[in-house]
């Protein structure tokens, strides 16, 4: 980053010089970020999460789609022990197994989906914003799209292209691909709204005007005045697009429409266990408590970041 | 005031027209047949004839005018005739929007049957969301940095964070399976005659309207408590303060009508969402209503019948939008419609 380089040769600068500490803008985020207590904790939990499901499965090697019924014919449906951490389902297949791999593919959903959609958000919101032509249509058009009813649609569309998709690119790969595209092309919308705005309001600032006066071209101030000055809000968005993301795929999961029964995600684990729900509530209790703990920690981490990147409370 | 609200319902022609544009659109391109569910041992020039009958050889645009016709022209005429009990032109010949799952039955008398139970539920779960939102935000604002706003904001930022899904489960977990206080499923043929059976309806409405109403007041707390902070510390509110009216006074009569114009907006807004939402909820409790609906006929491939709830979905939220900036600009007198 640009700003970081600058501040870093006069940082050495001014080092001989007894001067109160050098301040840089992310390093100010970062001071106020470690103030908000929640979000910390958030932070907190989230690393763990992730480390969990990433490095989980290299270290907890149980197969998630093995049965140990074949071993143990009393192995369905057991209560956490010693053997099985989490317990285990009606199909004696290991649950911490299960749900180590299906935090996997959520979260890479998250992470996914909010990419396409942020991308997209940004496009339109930074092309609507600063040229005016453009503003008029592209808005009617985000208009629209949030006229639409997001998830009948994204059950229809789901159920309607993922044979086609499935044949085309494999079971996984195209349903984790269709799931992806179509969270992200119906969540846009809030994030090209949001910097729309913003860039409409930097477009009239002085920095502007300035760079415009002196004969910088219209993609360079682009790239390099208005852009950067966004960033906070495109940040924002992008941490609670994660868990909005993730909460679209658990909910398509769980109405049965999500990803193929033999690749578990946290959703899809909720929806095949609702039914044992009397006879082992383990099996409902993990998955949704792994959803609940990566949203919950991901929106305090956004409200800590809305804080902390908010210029009107910098001292 | 009455000149925008003529151009607003005129500029809803052309948003309804694009949307139902896009619903049939992802509908008709999609790969899929709707003779798929009939029995293989049809021949293939039947299903070829029956595919004719159901008009599925027309170019594009000739299907999506005949839909039109029938779903902005015919269907209003059915349901106008149905409500006044009145006969307009010849409604025999009429072809109404028929659902392909349980065939040639018109797929608006499906929806009408399964709309009371969901309005309900979601009625019932709004209702107590607003009754127990709007106060915690007030107080919760007030006392900023109170225990009571800790609390608060804690619950109901997990309240917004936890999926409906999962508090439903739970709730199923503690209240039907270990408490055995409320019924596991909800029994739609449930008919409310006396004492009784009111008493019964109300058990198994709790634990649906409880799900629902958490969530969307989590989300309504949230949002009065940052509206009434946006107004405290307003001029006006210092001067009413400065003229000695008790504190009572205050934010009863000036702060929480100034707080409340955006949360009204919002819950307009919000209603639309929360019959999406109950899509979900309805699932979990089997509650018998448009969301079971849409699900079933999505996993019947029932095109007709998707096509038509999607779109009411849709209208609900042009709908509500319109609503929204009515109220706004009613308890505003700052804003100005020009």
């Amino acid at each position: 980053m640009a700003v970081g380089t600058e501040t870093a040769s006069a940082e050495s600068l001014s080092s001989e010089l007894p001067q109160r500490q050098h301040r840089t803008l992310w390093g100010d985020v970062w001071l106020r970020f470690r103030r908000h207590n929640l979000a910390n904790i958030g932070v907190v939990v989230l690393v763990l999460l992730v480390i969990g499901v990433l490095a989980g499965p290299l270290i907890y090697t149980v197969d998630p789609e093995y049965s140990f019924i074949v071993d143990d014919i009393d192995s369905i449906n057991q209560p956490p022990s010693v053997e099985y951490p989490l317990g285990t389902d009606d199909l004696g297949r290991d649950t911490l197994a299960r749900n180590l791999f299906g935090g996997r593919i959520s979260l890479a959903v998250g992470v996914v989906a909010m990419f396409v959609s942020i991308t997209f958000g940004t496009l339109v919101g930074v092309l609507s914003g600063f040229f005016r032509r453009l503003d008029n249509p592209l808005m009617r058009f985000t208009d629209l799209m949030l006229a639409l009813p997001s998830l009948p649609l994204l059950l229809v569309i789901i159920m309607l292209f993922r044979d086609s998709l499935k044949a085309l690119l494999g079971p996984e790969l195209g349903i984790f691909l269709l799931v992806v595209l179509v969270i992200g092309i119906l969540g846009w919308m809030p994030t090209a709204r949001v910097v729309r705005g913003s860039v409409l309001s930097i477009k009239e600032k002085e920095f502007v005007e300035a760079a415009v006066s002196v004969g910088t071209r219209e993609p360079a101030i682009l790239w390099q005045h208005i852009l950067p000055n966004v960033l906070s809000p495109i940040i924002v968005s992008a941490t609670l697009g994660v868990a909005a993301a993730i909460l679209t795929e658990s909910a398509l999961s769980f109405l049965g429409l999500g990803f193929p029964s033999n690749v578990p995600t946290w959703g899809r684990l909720l929806f095949e266990n609702k039914d044992f729900i009397t006879q082992n509530p383990w099996l409902v209790i993990w998955p949704g408590l792994f959803i609940s703990l990566t949203i919950l920690s991901i929106n305090f981490i956004g409200d800590g970041l809305r804080d902390a990147l908010d210029p009107r409370q910098r001292r | 005031m009455g000149q925008y609200l003529v151009r607003r319902l005129l500029t809803i022609i052309p948003t309804l027209i694009a949307i139902s544009f896009v619903i049939f659109a992802v509908l008709d391109l999609a790969p899929g047949d709707p003779t798929s569910a009939l029995p293989e041992t049809i021949r293939p020039e039947v299903r070829q004839q029956i595919r004719k009958a159901m008009g599925l050889d027309e170019p594009f645009p000739v299907k999506y005018g005949l839909w039109m016709r029938q779903f902005f022209v015919n269907e209003p005429l059915s349901l106008i005739e149905k409500a006044f009990g009145i006969q307009i032109g010849d409604g025999e010949k009429r072809l109404r929007v028929t659902s392909w799952g349980s065939r040639g039955v018109p797929v608006m008398d499906m929806i009408l049957e399964r709309v009371p139970q969901t309005l309900w539920v979601v009625g019932l779960a709004y209702l107590v969301a607003i009754v127990i939102a709007v106060p915690i935000g007030v107080v919760s604002a007030i006392r900023q940095y109170s225990i009571f706003d800790q609390v608060g904001t804690f619950i109901s930022l997990i309240g917004y964070s936890i999926p409906t899904f999962f508090t439903g489960l739970l709730m199923i977990l503690l209240f039907s399976v270990k408490l055995k206080w409320f019924p596991m499923i909800y029994d739609t043929n449930l008919q409310v005659v006396d004492w009784h059976s009111f008493v019964e309806q109300l058990r198994q409405s709790a634990m649906p309207v409880a799900v629902l109403g958490f969530f969307q007041a989590a989300i309504l707390a949230r949002f009065t408590r940052s509206s009434m902070l946006d107004n405290i510390p307003m001029d006006y509110v210092r001067t009413a303060t400065a003229k000695g009216f008790r504190e009572r006074y205050v934010v009863i009569r000036h702060i929480l009508r100034n707080s409340l114009i955006p949360v009204v907006t919002l819950i307009a807004l919000g209603i639309p969402a929360i019959f999406s939402g109950a899509i979900i909820t309805e699932q979990i409790f089997r509650v018998n209503g448009l969301g079971a609906l849409l699900i079933g006929a999505i996993q019947l491939n029932d095109i007709p019948l998707v096509q038509t709830v999607t779109f009411i979905f849709a209208c609900l939220i042009v709908a509500f939008n319109l609503i929204a900036d009515v109220i706004y600009g009613i308890l505003d007198p700052r804003i100005r419609y020009t």
